[in-house]
């Protein structure tokens, strides 16, 4: 049962992954955006059968409902309008083959060594509350920096946004 | 041997398929029950309390729907942060107490700061 | 094969999916008798505070006037126009439905019938699934603005996605100290702490943070008086301004579902859920007579909750867009933060 559904879920990423960068139907910048919610949500499902529950909840919340409610945002915002089909360049085709070439390698060589049988059973039952004493009790400071990261950001956007105001 | 709670997100699936085969469905019957009316022209214009409507049907938004949306994610962040430590307070109470305190006090206390900026250079201000 | 599938139906994994598959059917159609049914008492509550007779032709009392409109809406013109995005005019009234179907799955709306417990999915991430649940709403409605390419309801859906995200930080963090003081994210946790007399009851531990959450409900769920995004005076009716027959009417269908799972929330989280503080009934029913029960006593606190909902409706006028960005973001949110720090103050005085 949970192989089959992981299948699907890994399925539903993968076509829709493709669909956000690639769509043989539509290049509206909404479009993908939608598409790209949808692998958001694939990937909730593939972290609920990774035993991920909080991070699948989360994953749901930050991503699927503000970030990519930002994304749709600054698309209306900037009124992008339907892209042309744009012709492929050998320049970009050779780094890209490239690049995606070298990720690759890096996965093949790891996933060749390492043993695939996860050691994760730590965390397995309720994870909100082993998180939340992992997350106070070992990594205390790197959540304080955190609090700063966001301040920093909340700053950022303020002074982007009224700028343009005036 | 299946752990009880992944089993629990079985029923959550069946929900899904049930919600999203619904609301198709209902959208399915509608056309095919639903009677086909003649098509003017004027039906086919967008709908402004009977004038013909002028320009673009989308124009361009204000920066201020952009500013809430960036700071409805930094503050969902924090928001999201808040769960684990609400749920495992009252345990490390009893070990160190000040601390979990503490944490959480200056955590809130800088993006309080951060708040202080926003609200002082009327971020929240939609009144002009 | 007929003896494959007994089998199956005996084994635990087959019977936990028959039971499950039960209880989302039943759940499912008394959300959808509900939702009718609060059409027809919001026309009738709207007539008798405005002094009329309000529907009462089909039917006794007009109680059959859900049904005709059901019949309305499948046999009206399904127009779709000609100057819409269609994919997304098309799938935005589903992506509506959608999340606020999906919201029920959390709620223990009894507390157990046999050995079966009276919810759906009993998550220990709880009340954050039904967040991000909730988050998903905005898309149906900037999607339907977006579809219709005219200005009204372009308008309609862009307001009501930033008046939606502006309270729900409101509506989680409000939720917090309840969280403090239960210290488990599982809804279930949350009813039986509230067991044992009704000053158990959160409402009464956390009245701030009760307010702060009804009216981020209200907000959430485009309820008067933060019926902005289809304000009819200002925007013809916002982002279903292009829409009709039943597409229109799964706009409405959804806007009452979402209304009738948050009045469920709001009892599990804030009014004791199925619990009575008298007579035993704050246990887990040992009978089936209790456990019947308990269900009623949910029901009917939920339906209060919604009939609460609709006669505000007709009480209290609109607000302002920047008087309700306000209220969100400069009032709810140090107010909700302020609560949080003073309940995390008194858990720690009384460990002490």
């Amino acid at each position: 049962m949970q192989d089959i559904l992981f299948y699907v879920f890994a399925g539903l990423v993968l076509i829709c992954g493709f669909l956000v960068v690639a769509n043989p139907f539509s290049r509206s910048p909404v479009t993908s955006a939608m598409f790209l919610v949808l692998t958001i949500i694939s990937l909730a499902g593939l972290f609920v059968l990774l035993h991920a529950f909080f991070l699948a909840a989360v994953q749901i919340l930050v991503y699927a409902g503000a970030v990519m409610v930002l994304f749709l945002f600054v698309i209306m915002l900037l009124d992008l309008k339907v892209e042309d089909r744009r012709r492929l360049k050998v320049f970009s085709i050779v780094t890209g083959l490239g690049a995606s070439g070298a990720i690759l390698f890096m996965f093949m060589r790891h996933l060749l060594h390492a043993p695939l049988v996860g050691q994760s059973a730590t965390l397995s039952e309720g994870a909100t509350i082993p998180l939340g004493h992992l997350l106070f009790e070992n990594y205390l400071l790197p959540f304080e920096v955190v609090s700063v990261l966001l301040l920093v950001a909340m700053v950022g956007v303020v002074l982007l946004s009224k700028k343009e105001l005036k | 041997m299946e752990s009880t709670q992944i089993r629990e997100y079985l029923p959550v699936l069946m929900l899904v398929i049930l919600a999203v085969g619904f609301s198709f469905g209902m959208l399915l019957f509608s056309v095919i029950v639903g009677k086909k009316g003649r098509r003017p022209a004027i039906k086919d214009t967008a709908y402004e309390c009977g004038m013909l409507p002028i320009g673009a049907g989308n124009t361009r938004l204000s920066v201020k729907f952009y500013l809430v949306a960036m700071l409805f994610i930094l503050f969902d962040i924090e928001v999201v942060f808040l769960y684990p430590w609400a749920v495992v307070y009252k345990d490390m109470l009893r070990t160190n107490g000040p601390a979990i305190l503490g944490a959480m006090l200056s955590f809130m206390l800088i993006l309080f700061v951060g708040y202080i900026y926003a609200l002082k250079k009327r971020a929240f201000d939609w009144k002009n | 094969m007929t003896q494959a599938i007994i089998d199956w139906a005996q084994s635990p994994a087959g019977a936990f999916a028959l039971f499950s598959a039960l209880k989302i059917l039943c759940a499912f159609s008394v959300l959808m008798f509900i939702v009718a049914y609060s059409v027809w008492v919001e026309r009738k509550v709207a007539a008798a505070i405005q002094d009329r007779i309000g529907p009462n032709r089909v039917g006794f009392f007009g109680l059959l006037q859900p049904a005709a409109d059901a019949v309305k809406a499948f046999l009206k013109e399904d127009f779709t126009p000609g100057h819409v995005r269609k994919v997304y005019f098309w799938l935005a009234p589903a992506i509506v439905m959608i999340p606020s179907l999906l919201t029920m799955a959390l709620i223990p709306f009894g507390s157990n019938i046999g050995s079966q417990k009276m919810v759906i999915a009993d998550l220990n991430v709880g009340i954050l699934y039904t967040f991000g649940i909730v988050s998903l709403g905005v898309y149906g409605i900037v999607l339907a603005g977006y579809a219709a390419n005219s200005k009204y309801p372009f308008l309609g859906g862009i307001r009501s996605s930033a008046q939606m995200i502006s309270y729900e930080i409101a509506m989680g963090l409000s939720v917090i100290p309840i969280f403090l003081l239960v210290g488990d994210l599982n809804l279930s946790s949350v009813i039986s702490y509230q067991s044992g007399g009704i000053f158990g009851w959160l409402i009464f531990k956390q009245p701030i943070a009760f307010l702060i959450f009804m009216v981020a409900m209200f907000a959430e769920t485009n309820r008067l008086p933060f019926d902005l995004p289809e304000s009819e005076q200002e925007l013809a009716g916002g982002y279903n301004v292009e829409y009709s027959s039943m597409k229109f009417a799964l706009f409405f269908m959804g806007e009452y579902a979402a209304m009738t799972t948050a009045s469920a929330m709001m009892v599990t989280l804030f009014l004791g859920g199925w619990t009575l503080p008298f007579a035993g009934l704050d246990q887990p029913a040992t009978t089936l007579i209790g456990g019947i029960l308990h269900i009623a006593i949910f029901l009917v606190k939920m339906c209060s909750v919604i009939f609460m909902i609709i006669w505000v409706r007709w009480m209290w006028p609109r607000f302002r867009y920047d008087q309700l960005m306000d209220l969100g973001w400069r009032r709810f949110i140090p107010l909700a933060l302020a609560n949080i720090v003073i309940t995390a103050i008194i858990v720690w005085a009384a460990t002490k």
